[in-house]
């Protein structure tokens, strides 16, 4: 008897030698569904007739034909193009300049870093809102500088619908260029300080030591900050809901806001589903080869 | 962050040292001024009444401090057609963050421990797939989430929410528990296990309680994220379960009657402040959060 063990002793052998993938295997169920199945069904749904309700008849890819027949959704692409080019080169310029100067042995360092920071705790409709209401041209800045006396001062990008898209980018600047700040600081901060050292016994002067020491191997930085920003600037929604609603007329439309008026307020689910899937393909074309070589680096 | 022993690029070198510095410390506090403007802006706005508003400028300062707007903003402002403020959005938002942030955590924790201090074959196959799902356009599920959660019975409500903001979440907390985990001996686990210590056992004994930072930071993250969502509230509920970020919305661009901007400000900062005192009392760990949040995107 000792030798062979009790069926149940062997059940529950194998149980505690398999809990850990009975734990995770809902999980990953969930994940299954929830991300890669909703996946597959809204990429079907763009190769169907679907308007108001979801139909399932497939139709290849004539929505995409329509996608890319619609005027707005060309505006769309422009916008974001313009958008994220400027707010990832001014945010990483912000960025990279805060955190140079803030790694001088500041005093009350933390006090301006956690002033810098603040605004990534607020939710990009409050950041709308305020900004709203500065850029507002008949009370905001315009107004203010209008009583200061200059009186043919304009300032009405707000609703110009050829600069609408500059508020955009103004708004989620402010929000989210101490972030970059904070990535770029952590960098220096893991620089070795012996190669300063050697530098500076070497009598480079600081302009050269930063640009052709400190910041070629903060290379991975840029990397990775330009990829936080770039994901950012793909999903920006709330944002543009807040400060302009997409407005005047669709002017400040983005990927984001197109697929959501044409899903929730337009009833063309077929078009809706097929500027969704052309927005994951985008993501994923900046993010998978990221992600591999980050997690091929740190040895998973 | 540590300090360094050795000083910045900036060396002591007489006038011009102070000249240097000089002009550092004024970039410095103009891009303070930058960043604070704003929340100026809003508190100094939310405090005058309607008329100093129509009188004076953005930038000119309330003579006669009054909180009317926030009171109006509290509990009598309207959200579409209801007339109660933004207090039972604020309730709805608390009910909505507070057990999503727990259950995503909790099963993150789990997920990440799973995946990392027991390992299997795969393990790296299945971590890689669901972090994944931290990357994707939410645009992408919104159509079949929107299906599923009317077949579940929870369309438009804050359950529904709780149980979308679970399941998105769990790539993010999955991957700041396992980046923790991996940096974690194996040694003492390996001394439980010959112990004869179980899976749970371990967890809760052991690795629960040296997780305490990834805790701290997961939750921080998960909070402020939810808090400040948008798109699933506004996708998935229907007036009365609306979250505070989309009634906060409907107050500040609804067009029917006089624009109240002090209310609109007063209703803004209302909505900010739970992550704002979070961000304050706990700005360290909300730093680490978003560095963490480095190889997350």
């Amino acid at each position: 008897m000792a030798d062979t063990p009790s069926l149940r002793l062997r059940t529950e052998r194998w149980l505690e030698r398999r809990l850990p993938q009975i734990v995770v295997l809902p999980l990953f169920a969930l994940s299954l569904f929830f991300v890669y199945g909703f996946i597959v069904w809204t990429a079907y749904i763009s190769m169907t007739p679907s308007r108001i309700m979801p139909v399932y008849d497939f139709i290849g890819f004539s929505q995409y034909d329509r996608l890319w027949a619609t005027p707005r959704w060309y505006v769309a692409i422009k916008n974001l193009f313009i958008f994220s080019s400027l707010f990832i080169a001014i945010s990483m310029v912000i960025g990279i300049l805060l955190a140079i100067l803030l790694d001088q042995r500041v005093r009350a360092e933390g006090l301006i870093r956690t002033i810098y920071l603040y605004p990534m705790a607020l939710s990009f409709i409050v950041t709308g809102t305020v900004w709203k209401w500065i850029l507002n041209p008949g009370l905001g800045i315009e107004r203010y500088m209008r009583e200061m006396g200059f009186e043919n001062f304009t300032f009405d990008w707000l609703v110009n619908s050829d600069y609408a898209i500059y508020t955009l980018v103004i708004a989620a600047v402010w929000q989210s260029s101490g972030y970059a700040m904070a990535l770029f600081l952590a960098g220096l901060r893991s620089v070795d300080d012996e190669i300063l050292k050697a530098a500076a016994v070497d009598g480079a002067s600081p302009w050269k030591t930063y640009t052709s020491i400190v910041l070629p191997i903060l290379r991975p930085v840029f990397l990775s900050t330009v990829i936080i920003l770039a994901h950012l600037a793909i999903k920006s929604f709330d944002l543009v809901v807040a400060l302009t609603g997409g407005g005047p007329g669709y002017a400040t439309d983005m990927p984001a806001t197109f697929m959501y008026a044409f899903a929730f307020q337009r009833s063309e689910l077929g078009v809706a589903a097929a500027s969704a899937t052309m927005m994951l393909m985008t993501i994923i074309a900046i993010i998978v080869p990221y992600l591999y070589s980050e997690l091929r680096k740190t040895g998973r | 962050m540590r300090q360094r022993s050795i000083g910045g690029i900036v060396r002591p070198k007489g006038w011009h040292n102070v000249l240097m510095r000089g002009s550092l410390f004024l970039v410095l506090g103009l891009f303070c001024l930058y960043y604070l403007f704003p929340l100026i802006v809003m508190a100094s706005t939310s405090l005058k009444s309607l008329a100093e508003i129509r009188e004076g400028t953005l930038l000119s300062l309330p003579r006669a401090i009054t909180f009317e707007a926030w009171g109006k903003a509290w509990d009598s402002a309207c959200v579409g057609v209801r007339c109660d403020g933004l207090k039972p959005f604020m309730w709805n938002s608390v009910a909505m963050a507070v057990p999503a942030v727990l259950l995503s955590t909790t099963l993150g924790a789990i997920n990440g421990y799973a995946l990392t201090k027991w390992r299997f074959p795969g393990a790296d196959w299945i971590f890689a797939m669901i972090l994944f799902g931290a990357f994707i356009p939410f645009q992408v599920i919104l159509l079949p989430m929107a299906r599923t959660l009317g077949q579940l019975g929870l369309a438009g409500t804050v359950t529904g929410l709780i149980l979308v903001h679970t399941v998105y979440g769990l790539a993010f907390t999955t991957l700041f528990f396992r980046n923790f985990f991996v940096g974690v001996s194996d040694g003492i686990l390996q001394a439980a296990k010959v112990d004869g210590a179980g899976f749970f056992r371990i967890f809760f004994q052991i690795v629960l309680p040296m997780s305490i930072p990834a805790i701290v930071v997961t939750v921080i993250w998960q909070f402020t994220q939810i808090w400040n969502d948008f798109l699933f509230g506004v996708a998935f509920t229907i007036g009365d379960s609306n979250p505070v970020t989309v009634a906060l919305n409907n107050v500040v661009n609804t067009s029917t009657g006089v624009k109240e901007y002090n209310v609109d400000m007063a209703a803004a900062i209302i909505a900010a402040l739970p992550t704002m005192l979070v961000y304050v009392v706990a700005g360290a760990w909300f730093v680490r959060g978003l560095s963490a949040g480095a190889v997350k995107g």
